[in-house]
């Protein structure tokens, strides 16, 4: 859905997204790190299941939510991106004890 | 900058390091006023200088003058000796100014003797059928995601709506080697005669020749379609078409991103729930808190800077945020004030920065059916009710936006009715004959961002909170 341009020279930092190894880079939000990646990162609603990706970007939507490092319902466009952090797409409601 | 407030009290909070919140923050601690500038993202900018200190996007035209102006007020603020504190959410003020803040899974609380709300604006929603489909977003989670991370739309790419914004993504799309196969312009024709009246100082502001150069821009560049007046998406979980109308004439065209845009509206959430009183603006289309001259709300050290006091765009929200600074200043150290530019001063540089607002606003004002949709668009995104629901609740006795929460849990989800809660307001004054003002807003109330019980259980508590829990 999304590339990225030529001219960035940030640093590469590698994430894992359901265990695939991505690349992202130094500053990245983890939506913005998903939505580059190529990956189907479509998480369903908790009320219909309904697929859904990032609608604001700016932490008003909630349509972002994640699992990040075994927690759910974070706000992946407000999360930095961090080299090893383990990503998980959402499928309906959080589960409870993450 | 710092991880976690090293005070438990301070003279000033400024909330948001926007435009406003940096200019006010800025002032106060340069004023020697202990100043905590608390926000949510990783890097102060706001929106409109979003990632300015860490941009891939380097070559300054690309991003253009106006992104780059906010350098200087960056540097400001960072030697004003301001706490400047990044990633840290607030999800509570209330009117004793006390602010709750979230960092990194760890709540605080901090008291002010003075706050400065700059929380800035969010894009109005743009409820049209198919709108929460994977691959709608909004012109502005483009531009955060161009921005902060020197992504592109890629694909079949279509821009629509209305407002400066728009023209400003697409112009920025194209210059950095992006594509956009088509630009669908909803401004309603209807409002240039009504504008006409605001025309002579908009033709002598800076919004004229800025605007005019960056519509030429894309218009070079790319396919661009006026009088629109309908917009549909499709597609089977993601969208792949659009659907939409002009001039009367009906067509079709395959999507992979599409970018809606129709202009900003104040973000309220956080000076509701502190009991700031709220006002509809009937020109603006959404609530505007009731401020004095100097920015101060009903609620007594309450401030409220930028476009979260009313849209005025970046200049008029660095304006407001110094009134407001000042204000603070002159009430927490008098001597201080004497340095500083007066009221009046101040005051006038506003007024001349807002000129060429009021015709912007009437000239952009969305069509009806683009703010209260038909019955099949979902209006809440969160909790998947649509406009349809929201009707049938109002037959049935709902009269207002808290009452319908009790009967569809619209605006209970997430995002705390942010989404929805313009179109829920002016669909139910619709259907009921009431002006929005008379319909009123939902009843807002602290957390206004979600947080873990964790995170509360992590605040630090006093031998009396915790004698007031425990037995025996």
């Amino acid at each position: 859905m999304f590339k990225r341009i030529e001219e960035d020279r940030r640093r590469a930092v590698e994430i894992f997204v359901e265990g695939q190894s991505v690349t992202a880079r130094e500053g990245d939000t983890v939506a913005a790190a998903l939505l580059a990646s190529g990956l189907d990162v479509r998480r369903s609603t908790a009320v219909s299941g309904a697929p859904r990706l990032p609608y604001c970007m700016m932490g008003v939507c909630f349509d972002c939510l994640v699992t990040i490092d075994g927690m759910g319902n974070r706000q992946g466009c407000l999360v930095p991106v961090r080299e090893g952090m383990r990503i998980e797409i959402q499928k309906g409601k959080r589960e409870i004890g993450r | 900058m710092t991880s976690i407030p090293q005070r438990d009290a301070y003279d000033v909070v400024v909330i948001g390091a926007g435009p406003a919140g940096l200019a006010a923050a800025a002032l106060t601690a340069g004023a020697g006023l202990a100043t905590l500038l608390v926000d949510e993202n990783m890097g102060p900018g706001g929106q409109v200088w979003r990632a300015i200190t860490t941009t891939p996007v380097k070559e300054k035209r690309l991003l253009g003058d106006d992104y780059w102006a906010g350098q200087r007020l960056v540097d400001d603020v960072r030697a004003s000796g301001a706490e400047i504190l990044q990633r840290a959410t607030v999800w509570s003020l209330d009117r004793t100014l006390e602010v709750g803040l979230s960092i990194d899974g760890g709540a605080r609380l901090v008291r002010a003797k003075r706050i400065i709300l700059a929380t800035g604006a969010l894009e109005r929603p743009f409820p049209i059928p198919g709108w929460t489909l994977p691959g709608v977003m909004t012109a502005g989670a483009a531009q955060t995601m161009l921005k902060s991370s020197g992504l592109l739309p890629q694909g079949r790419v279509v821009v629509a709506g209305q407002g400066p914004l728009l023209w400003l993504l697409s112009a920025q799309i194209l210059r950095m080697g992006g594509m956009i196969d088509l630009v669908l312009d909803t401004a309603d024709r209807r409002n240039r005669l009504r504008a006409l009246p605001h025309l002579p100082p908009f033709l002598t502001s800076p919004y004229f020749f800025k605007g005019l150069a960056m519509m030429r821009e894309v218009r070079a560049r790319t396919q661009v379609v006026g009088g629109v007046t309908s917009l549909a998406a499709r597609g089977s979980g993601r969208v792949e078409a659009l659907a939409y109308e002009a001039g009367g004439r009906r067509s079709e065209i395959p999507v992979d991103v599409l970018l809606l845009h129709q202009g900003v509206v104040p973000n309220v959430n956080l000076a509701m729930a502190a009991g700031v009183r709220h006002r509809w603006d009937d020109v603006q289309l959404c609530w505007v808190p009731e401020l004095d001259e100097r920015g101060e709300s009903s609620v007594a050290g309450i401030h409220v800077a930028g476009d979260g006091a009313g849209i005025g765009g970046a200049s008029v929200a660095v304006h407001r945020g110094r009134i407001a600074a000042r204000a603070v200043i002159e009430a927490l150290k008098p001597e201080a004030g004497l340095a500083l530019a007066d009221h009046a001063t101040l005051a006038s540089e506003l007024a001349r920065a807002e000129r060429g607002r009021a015709f912007l606003d009437v000239l952009f004002q969305p069509a009806r059916q683009f703010r209260i949709p038909a019955d099949e668009t979902v209006v809440c995104r969160c909790e998947e009710v649509t406009a349809r629901d929201i009707r049938e609740s109002v037959a049935l006795g709902a009269t207002g936006p808290n009452q319908l929460k009790a009967y569809r849990r619209t605006g209970m989800g997430p995002c705390q009715g942010r989404l929805c809660g313009l179109t829920v307001t002016e669909l139910m004054a619709e259907a009921r004959g009431r002006t929005p003002a008379e319909i009123g807003y939902y009843r807002l109330r602290a957390p206004v961002k979600p947080i873990t019980l964790a995170e509360l259980a992590s605040l630090p508590k006093g031998e009396d909170a915790t004698k007031a829990v425990v037995r025996g």
